[in-house]
Order: C-alpha cells, then sequence, then structure tokens
C-alpha cells in the first residue's frame, strides 16, 4: 500500500491534557489506590500480553456460560420450591391440573408456565449447562491436542479436569432437581448404582435418601448440593485455573518472532478486554437465543416422578451417557461368597469405570513427561501432527468415548435404523475394546504421514498444481518454495530424543540408579518418539536448495511466463494473467 | 530422499542442535488496515459500531414491551410448540446481548489499536536467592516453634486435630436410619389383593385374556380406612409404590416352565412379577407379546416371564422376584405371600 502511514496513530489516545486539578474519577482512583495499592497490580496486568488464535476461545466460551449459569441459576432459586412435600397441581397447565406431585415439580412448572421469563431462564440455564460442559470437553481435547499440559502447566490440567468432573455432577444433580419422572428414573438409577458399592453400598443410600428410597429427603439434599456446594467448589477452581493463567502466561503458536521466552498479542486493555468483554455478551446471548427458541428438557411432557412408571428411550443428559452406555453393554456377573452379593454388572461400569477414567486423564501430563524425561518448561504449541502417539492416545480414548455414548443410546440406534439391539450391544462390546486400538494405529501413522508431507513441502516447496511437459514429453508438477514465514513456522520444533535408560547421571558423574520400569519407559518412549519425522536440519535444507536450484535452472525461461506458478505464492504478480479468470 | 530418518533419533545434547534450520526472521511488520489510514472508513466503522449498540437498546425496548403486553400461562403452545412470550422476550433478549457483543468486537477490530505487542516471560520458579530464604524463614520457623525438638507437642496435636474428624463424620449419622431388614421386605402379605394400577380396582382371573398384561399393586396402596383416609401416604406411600408394583400377564398355561417350587404360583396361566428390575431399579414394562419377554427401558435387560423371570438378555445379572398368586373367595387375584427374596437392584448384605 502506498499510503502515507507515518501520521497515523496507533493506539487510540489523543493528547493527553493535564488538568490542573484531579477530575472526580482521579480522586477515587486515588482513593482506592491509598487503600488498596491498585496502581501496583494495575501496572503489570493491564498491558499483560494475550496471543490470539480461535482455539483460545473454547475455554472463554467455558468461562462466560458459567456465569450465564450463575446469573440464571439465582432468578430460577427465586422461585423453585426444593421440597419433595405433596400438592395438588392448580397451575396454568392444564393437562396436569389437579395432579398430585411434590412441590419440586410444582414449583417447576409454576416458573414455566406462570412467571414471565421463568421458562425462558430454565431453559437458558439448562442449554448453558449444556455449553459449559462441552466447552469444557472441547477445551480439554484443544489443551491436550497442542501440548498445551505440558510443564509448568500441570497441576492447571488437573484443576481443568477437577473442573469438567464437578460440572458433570452439577449437570446431574441440576437436572435432577424438578424431580419430574424422567430424571426421577435417572435418581432411582443412582440408588442402584450406590448399592452395588461393596460393604459401604446400602448405607450411602439409605444415608443419602435418608432411609429407603426414595424418602423425602433427596431433592432438598441435591438442591443443596448443585446451589450450594459443587458451585463453591468450581468457582473457587475456576478462580485458581485463571489465576495459574496468568502467572504462567499463555502459550503461543510458534512463528516468526514467537519464541519459547516471549509471549506476542495483544494486550489486556484495550483489544483483548474488548474482545473478551464482547465474547461475553455473545455467549450470553446465543445462550438467551436457545433459551427462547429451543425446547429443552420439557418437564411437563414426562408429567411427575411415579417409582412404579417409567418412559421408553429412558436417557440421561448427554454428558452422562457414556457410562450409561458402559453399563448396558457390560454382561450380567454377579458374585456370591461368603454370604455377600458383589454386583460386577453395575459396580464396574459406573462406579469403578469413570473413577478410572478421570484418574488416566488426570495422569495424561506426568505419564507422557515420564515416558519422554522431558523436565523443560513448554510454552509454544504443538500441532496434534507433531505429536503423532500423544494425539493419537487421545483419539483412541475418544473413540472409546464415543462407541460407549453411542452405546448408551443402543435403544435408539436400535429403533432409527432397524437393527436388533442384542446385535448393537455384542457389536459394542467388542467394539469398544477394538476400536480405540484401530483408532490408535491409523492417527499416529496419519500424523507421520502429515509431517513427511510438511517436510517435503519444506524441502522441495509446496505443490503449485501446474503441470510442466517437458521436450521430452515427460509431465511433471511444478513446485514452488514456501514463503520465509511457513519455512520458518515449519521449523521451529525441538528435536526429540527416545529415552534410554541409563543416561541420566547425578552431579558427580555417577549413572543414575536404574528404575524397575526403565525397560517399560524406554520401550513408551521409542513408542513416542522413534518414529516421528525430526525437522529438517541446516544440511538438509541446504542438499534440497542445490537441488532445487538446479531444477530451477531447467525451468528458469518459465518465470515471468504467465504459467510460472508463483501468481499463487505472492511472490510476484504477472501482468495480464488470467489462469484464475477476471479478477 | 530418505523418509525414514526418524529411526535412528540423535540425542541432541547441546541446545545449538534444537535452533531451527532457518533463522527466525522476527515479528511481521505490521500492516495498516483500511480503517487505520482512511478516515472515511473509520467514520463508517464508528457508525457501524454505534448503529449494533442502538439496535441493543431497541431490542431491551422490545424486551419490556413484550414482557408487560404477553401472556404467560395457558397460551405455551401459542406459537410453534413455545409459549409467545417465550419466544419474544428470548428473542430480544438475545439480540440485546449479540448487538452489544458484536458491536464490542467490531470495535476492537476495526478501531482500536492493533499492534501486537511483546512479553518476555518468566520461568514459573522461584529464583535461587528466594528459595534459600524461603527455606532459611521456614527452618527459623520450625527452629523457633521447637515442633522439632518436641516431638510430645507435635504429635499430640496431630492426634488432636486428627480426631476432630470424628465429629465430622458422625455428625453426618443421622442423615438416614440404618437399613436394617427394610429391603428385604415389601408391602404384600398373604391374602392382599392385586388390584390395578392408577385406578385400584381388584381383578377378576376371567377379565384377563391370553397375552393381556396389567401393572398391577397391592390393594393397600389404594386402600382407605373408616374416615376415608389413606392408609399410607407421603414417603411411606411412596416407598410401598417404589417396592411393590408388579406385572400381570396371563399366557397360554403350557408356555410356562414353571421353576421349581413355583409349580403353584401362577392362577390358570397368570404370572405375577416384580415391576423394578434387578439391574438398577427402574420399573419395567415393555412386554414383547409372543416371547414373553419383559425388556427394561432403560439398560434393556431382558427377562422371560415364561421361565421365572430369568435374564434372557442384556445387564441384569438376577432373575425377576416373581408373587406367588392364588385367587381368592370371590375370584380376585391375590398374593399367596410377600416376594421370597428382595426385590429391585442387588446390594451387599443381600447374599
Amino acid at each position: 500500500m502506498s499510503v502515507d502511514t507515518s501520521k497515523v496513530a496507533d493506539t487510540n489516545a489523543g493528547t493527553a491534557a493535564t488538568p490542573k486539578k484531579p477530575g472526580k474519577a482521579g480522586v477515587v482512583a486515588n482513593w482506592a489506590d491509598e487503600r488498596l495499592g491498585l496502581g501496583t497490580l494495575m501496572k503489570k496486568n493491564l498491558r499483560k500480553v494475550f496471543p490470539d488464535h480461535w482455539s483460545f476461545m473454547l475455554g472463554e466460551i467455558a468461562l462466560w456460560s458459567f456465569v450465564v449459569l450463575l446469573l440464571s441459576g439465582v432468578f430460577l432459586t427465586l422461585w423453585y420450591t426444593p421440597s419433595m412435600g405433596e400438592v395438588e397441581y392448580q397451575g396454568s397447565y392444564n393437562p396436569l391440573r389437579g395432579v398430585e406431585m411434590s412441590e419440586a415439580m410444582a414449583s417447576t412448572l409454576r416458573l414455566s408456565f406462570d412467571v414471565r421469563g421463568g421458562l425462558l431462564m430454565r431453559q437458558m440455564h439448562h442449554w448453558a449447562a449444556m455449553l459449559f460442559i462441552a466447552s469444557m470437553m472441547i477445551h480439554l481435547l484443544r489443551v491436550y491436542f497442542t501440548g498445551a499440559f505440558r510443564k509448568p502447566r500441570e497441576l492447571n490440567w488437573v484443576i481443568g479436569s477437577l473442573l469438567l468432573l464437578l460440572g458433570t455432577l452439577e449437570g446431574f444433580t441440576g437436572y435432577s432437581l424438578p424431580d419430574d419422572l424422567l430424571s426421577g428414573t435417572g435418581i432411582r438409577a443412582a440408588d442402584g448404582f450406590m448399592k452395588s458399592m461393596p460393604v459401604v453400598g446400602t448405607y450411602m443410600s439409605f444415608f443419602l435418601f435418608g432411609g429407603e428410597f426414595p424418602g423425602e429427603s433427596i431433592i432438598p439434599r441435591l438442591y443443596t448440593v448443585h446451589v450450594l456446594l459443587i458451585p463453591g467448589i468450581l468457582l473457587a477452581l475456576i478462580a485458581a485455573h485463571m489465576l495459574l493463567l496468568v502467572y504462567h502466561k499463555h502459550t503461543q503458536w510458534p512463528g516468526p518472532g514467537r519464541t519459547e521466552e516471549n509471549v506476542v498479542g495483544f494486550p489486556m486493555l484495550p483489544v483483548y478486554a474488548a474482545k473478551a468483554g464482547g465474547f461475553f455478551f455473545i455467549v450470553f446471548g446465543v445462550s438467551a437465543l436457545m433459551g427462547g427458541l429451543l425446547t429443552i428438557n420439557p418437564v411437563w411432557k414426562f408429567g411427575p416422578y411415579d417409582p412404579t412408571k417409567v418412559t421408553a428411550g429412558s436417557q440421561p443428559d448427554w454428558y452422562m451417557g457414556w457410562p450409561d452406555g458402559a453399563l448396558r453393554i457390560m454382561p450380567g456377573w454377579e458374585s456370591h461368597f461368603w454370604g455377600v452379593t458383589l454386583s460386577w454388572n453395575v459396580f464396574l461400569p459406573i462406579i469403578v469405570l469413570p473413577g478410572l477414567m478421570f484418574t488416566i486423564l488426570m495422569m495424561l501430563p506426568f505419564l507422557e513427561s515420564w515416558i519422554t524425561g522431558d523436565k523443560r518448561d513448554h510454552h509454544l504449541l504443538q500441532r496434534p501432527r507433531n505429536a503423532p502417539t500423544r494425539t493419537a492416545v487421545m483419539v483412541a480414548l475418544m473413540t472409546f468415548y464415543g462407541l460407549m455414548w453411542a452405546a448408551g443410546g443402543n435403544d435408539i440406534i436400535a429403533i432409527k435404523l432397524h437393527l436388533s439391539i442384542n446385535q448393537i450391544t455384542y457389536f459394542m462390546r467388542a467394539a469398544v475394546f477394538i476400536g480405540p486400538v484401530i483408532a490408535f494405529i491409523i492417527t499416529r501413522r496419519w500424523c507421520i504421514s502429515l509431517q513427511r508431507h510438511d517436510e517435503q513441502k519444506l524441502l522441495h516447496g509446496y505443490e503449485t498444481g501446474i503441470i510442466m511437459r517437458s521436450a521430452e514429453g515427460g509431465y511433471s508438477e511444478r513446485h514452488l518454495p514456501v514463503n520465509e514465514t511457513e519455512a520458518y513456522t515449519l521449523t521451529a520444533r525441538e528435536r526429540e530424543e527416545v529415552w534410554t535408560p541409563g543416561d541420566e547421571t547425578d552431579a558427580n558423574g555417577v549413572p543414575a540408579k536404574r528404575g524397575r520400569f526403565d525397560g517399560l519407559r524406554a520401550k513408551l518412549s521409542t513408542l513416542m518418539y522413534a518414529d516421528n519425522v525430526q525437522p529438517v536440519t541446516k544440511e538438509e535444507l541446504e542438499a534440497a536448495h542445490h537441488h532445487a536450484d538446479h531444477e530451477h535452472e531447467l525451468q528458469a525461461s518459465l518465470d515471468g511466463q504467465p504459467a510460472d506458478g508463483h501468481q499463487f505464492d505472492g511472490h510476484h504478480a504477472v501482468d495480464g494473467e488470467n489462469l484464475r479468470g477476471d479478477h | 530422499m530418505s523418509i525414514d530418518h526418524g529411526r535412528d533419533v540423535t540425542r541432541a545434547a547441546d541446545s545449538e542442535k534444537n535452533l531451527p534450520a532457518i533463522p527466525d526472521p522476527g515479528l511481521p511488520e505490521h500492516t495498516w488496515r483500511p480503517t487505520d489510514v482512511d478516515e472515511r472508513l473509520a467514520k463508517r466503522a464508528e457508525r457501524q459500531v454505534a448503529t449494533l449498540f442502538g439496535l441493543s437498546s431497541v431490542c431491551v425496548l422490545l424486551f419490556l414491551v413484550s414482557y408487560f403486553t404477553l401472556d404467560v400461562g395457558d397460551n405455551h403452545t401459542t406459537f410453534a410448540g413455545f409459549g409467545a412470550s417465550t419466544i419474544a422476550l428470548g428473542s430480544t433478549l438475545g439480540g440485546a446481548l449479540l448487538f452489544i457483543g458484536i458491536g464490542i468486537i467490531q470495535w476492537a477490530r476495526k478501531l482500536m489499536g492493533d499492534h501486537e505487542i511483546s512479553e518476555m516471560r518468566h520461568p514459573a520458579r522461584s529464583s535461587d536467592e528466594d528459595r534459600e530464604e524461603t527455606l532459611k524463614a521456614l527452618a527459623l520457623g520450625a527452629e523457633e516453634s521447637g515442633i522439632g525438638r518436641r516431638p510430645l507437642v507435635r504429635n499430640s496435636l496431630l492426634g488432636a486435630v486428627g480426631l476432630l474428624g470424628l465429629p465430622a463424620i458422625v455428625m453426618l449419622r443421622d442423615l438416614g436410619p440404618l437399613p436394617g431388614n427394610k429391603l428385604y421386605s415389601t408391602v404384600w402379605e398373604k391374602g392382599m389383593r392385586v388390584v390395578r394400577d392408577v385406578v385400584g380396582t381388584p381383578i377378576n382371573q376371567a377379565d384377563l385374556e391370553i397375552g393381556d398384561l396389567v401393572n398391577a399393586e397391592p390393594e393397600i396402596v389404594f386402600a382407605v380406612d373408616e374416615d376415608g383416609e389413606h392408609v399410607l401416604h407421603g414417603v411411606e406411600l411412596q416407598v410401598a409404590k417404589s417396592k411393590a408394583a408388579v406385572i400381570l400377564l396371563r399366557m397360554d398355561p403350557s408356555d410356562i416352565t414353571p421353576g421349581k417350587g413355583r409349580e403353584n404360583w401362577s392362577v390358570d396361566g397368570i404370572v405375577c412379577y416384580s415391576k423394578i428390575c434387578t439391574h438398577v431399579g427402574c420399573p419395567i414394562s415393555l412386554n414383547e407379546r409372543k416371547t414373553h419377554h419383559l425388556l427394561c427401558p432403560c439398560h434393556q435387560s431382558t427377562f422371560d416371564l415364561a421361565d421365572s423371570g430369568k435374564v434372557v438378555f442384556g445387564p441384569a445379572a438376577r432373575a425377576l422376584p416373581q408373587l406367588p398368586l392364588m385367587v381368592d373367595e370371590e375370584g380376585f387375584l391375590v398374593a399367596q405371600s410377600d416376594f421370597t427374596e428382595p426385590v429391585g437392584p442387588s446390594f451387599w448384605e443381600r447374599g
């Protein structure tokens, strides 16, 4: 652009005025600073740098939907009655008028039909809960696939995993509160889950329900857990999550000028604050639109809870679907010994499995650093393809999750696809074990192929799509070098080292004692790194350039021709070239 | 070229080797946006942003109008299954929020300075000096408190604080009664009539045709005393219903394979089973007429009612408990006794 930019301001600030007396704002600022010392605190953080990438927005969705949940939740508590006392419904929803139900259900109906904006807030609250959990999951995947969980951020990964676990429990306790037929069935199943626990199960059930199921205590107790206990912990953990984010500074993608030592992006004030703040309004607005336009959890259609009734197609909210799937495909195993009963068919899939999966999830950063022996700080993100085994591990876990989730809808699949539910179940029993293995192998090889493709692109240029015919009549595709930014970005990653036992020495050069798991660790490290394509070296690059120069000589006469390929890479515009039509 | 050199990964002991093959070209030069260099475009963006904020205010006004003019209540089916009020309030509130959000982001993108700045990182770890000082302070604190020198004080404090956990746990004791024998019995007893669910009418054996399935309950669920008050109400009623609900099914007597000792538990092809799934306790009622199979809608456990309620498919481990049936002098179906085993999901003490 040939515009004179020398006179353009690079901030919005005009000429600073120097008032003789401080204005009203100045007086307030002075008052606050003299008591709180805000000046020093804000000096550091007002221009704090946040890097920009669309994927960094996923956690923000989770954060803002949590705020929407707090706001809409407070509104709901003003009308909701957490009581299982029986009343006869006399509100404006005709089909249920005169029906006996709990006060919880009756007040939910009142919120839905007699309080203006009540249904909107109920649905906003439920949709925001879905957004909260879904965005936490996708944020988790982003963090994992890009290696953002590595040192020094392992503990923030653990906090994030706990947030997901608590968010799921919060969701379950929340949708149980209306005391409708569907959620009541869920609570009854939860009672069955508890009873499957060895030794303490029956006591847990009696203590939680205040006696035999259903009792009259479960709804008020879940209410306390839902509006006080879990939100309090969530709030504390979110605060810790954000504080650590600020302390560690955000990770960034490698690129020209973006290194392990710096962080490049927009300052907190004004751009980042504006974008994040604006995004809060967008998440809030989308929740409001969803709450207004999309029905969710229409409890008036399910009716009040009755322990003798159930509806076909009973399913929990989607995030509870995967353990439900495990429960469905589990064979009916039960042991009787020493006068007691152990229900493997319930205990394993619903108590042990989720606990195991969350433990694995939280251990992932520590497992990886143990395998690789990498104890350095990492602030630059990795592309998923550049960590093939890590990427494959998560895809395998996702496959497991997805298959379990599908198994949780085996009845729906059977009905919609006209399949036998028995066959679907038998298939799933095998698929949840075989599927992840296949996914692991395919993903890992796929990533390595992509790495090779990157290497080719760097060494031999990108494919222009232009086919050359040599004088001899042979055809070949013209490759042109990638631009400097891309070339640098492709090479800006670290070489990986396969961990081998006995490499570590202490301060005096004495080899470290060999551990019991050294063999396993070495094997895993080989799996992790040995097949990966390492970043090209200077020598390889020079050799390739030499080769390319030779090629170039052969094709030199083409430069400047309409079809030399450069019109696609912005190296130069070609006058009169109209290969891409008029433009 | 060789694409297999990943096999011989060399150890990059020196950081020299970890430097990218291409030197860092540094941050690209800042490019100016049209709104930076053309005041007309900047003004236009300013108008756009202001318009978005204005639209938000319009939405707020519409929200208020909708709140006070549209009724809730009976009109919940007014428009595509939603109350008009909910739709109007949701759209206007959503619009009001979205327009603010889009406006702010447009402002940030078009008008705010877009110079990327760079900041140095600092290691998360403290400096060695800080660590040393902290360790010294800790050591001094430990020394001055004498916690290391006076193990009696330390250990008795640890013991006392540990014991404080007990009240916290014991206080939860009254959350509920102990299970006792409650799970082993239901309200069924000898001679209690089997009555239809919802309406509570007794069932004459002749009322049922082959293939008929009836959701039934014990008579006591509907019973009233002399004053017309329900005998069971509140929690008691809910607990009774949640354990005693049954399924009646009449089939061809020749289809039934009676279990050992259960030869006289059915009446003329009518069998009665607990409706509570032995898996996790959902009520079951999906009947497959031809096969006498009963399917639980929660996790698809399937029970064969012609064969002592045995599990034929799904995650349940135990057969459905069967209620022994007989006929009273008036020809109505009654129970011979309570269930002979606990109903519902398994539990540890069940044996």
